[in-house]
């Protein structure tokens, strides 16, 4: 297994590592900002899209970012940054979510060379329900992550578009 | 360090109550704290009131942070205040534009508490 310093020394020009890189952008972002870790399913899940939150890229690298799960574990994941109870959270839920995506974002790009300079993030848009279809340029690459947070569900997904 | 008057810019609500928090888990005790969700509305505040720390995000709409602390030398109540950053913004360029605009620190999200202590309790005159 690598360790996170060889993951890390990934670039802009090749994608072989971003996977990995990717996930632990994410483990960072939620022991540092909600104090839980991010466990790898032993088995694979079923998709659970019920919100979904978006950060557009541009630069060095075009695409999106997204982060996906059902609206249970983003209840969670404002309560946490919060410090409140999940029952406590009300429409504050999306900012909190859509704020977990960008930190997703910046903490991923700003490990790959070149990419913390040349590539500039948008503010998150967080989209509710599971009716919607993605389209992107054909050429377009994908890469997922799928982890469970507080054992729910969470897929992480960027899509490249150069 | 008694009742230190801060601003807190963000365009996140949640991340503006953990900005906060973290600054509470430092040690550093408010006697009042404003809040922004742009540098518009930060320049706004500081027009009517004086602060003694500011913490600030980059990436926001209407105006963003480091124009936001371009502007800060024009507002006579932002005279001298200490102004740190916070944000997903982590390049060495966008450190050095800030720190070159005249912020004073500069933190990445995703922070901890203790991130922010050592950024900011010196700006405070208190060791962290």
């Amino acid at each position: 297994m690598k360790t996170t310093g060889e993951l890390l020394a990934g670039n802009a020009s090749g994608h072989e590592n971003w996977g990995k890189v990717l996930e632990v952008a994410a483990r960072e972002v939620f022991e540092l900002m909600l104090g839980c870790t991010l466990t790898v399913p032993e088995t694979p899940f079923e998709d659970t899209r019920e919100i979904t939150a978006m950060v557009g890229l541009a630069g060095l690298l075009c695409g999106v970012m997204g982060i996906a799960c059902s609206v249970k574990a983003a209840t969670f994941m404002a309560s946490k940054m919060l410090g409140i109870e999940p029952s406590q959270v009300g429409p504050e839920m999306c900012d909190a979510f859509g704020e977990v995506c960008n930190m997703v974002a910046g903490n991923f790009k700003n490990k790959i060379a070149r990419l913390g300079n040349e590539c500039m993030l948008s503010v998150p848009t967080v989209i509710t329900g599971n009716d919607y279809s993605l389209h992107s340029p054909t050429d377009s690459e994908a890469l997922e992550v799928r982890l469970l947070f507080e054992n729910m569900p969470l897929t992480i997904s960027l899509q490249i578009h150069n | 360090m008694n009742g230190i008057r801060a601003l807190i810019v963000d365009d996140s609500s949640v991340m503006r109550k953990i900005v906060e928090r973290s600054l509470r888990q430092a040690g550093v005790e408010m006697s009042g704290v404003f809040e922004a969700g742009n540098g518009a509305e930060a320049l706004a505040v500081l027009a009517d009131n004086k602060v003694d720390l500011i913490l600030c995000d980059i990436n926001m709409p209407v105006m963003d942070g480091l124009e936001m602390v371009k502007q800060l030398p024009a507002v006579p109540n932002a005279k001298g205040v200490p102004v740190v950053m916070i944000t997903t913004e982590g390049s060495e360029s966008h450190v050095v534009q800030a720190l070159s605009a005249g912020a004073r620190g500069y933190i990445r999200k995703p922070f901890t508490a203790e991130q922010v202590k050592e950024h900011v309790l010196p700006l405070l005159g208190v060791n962290a």
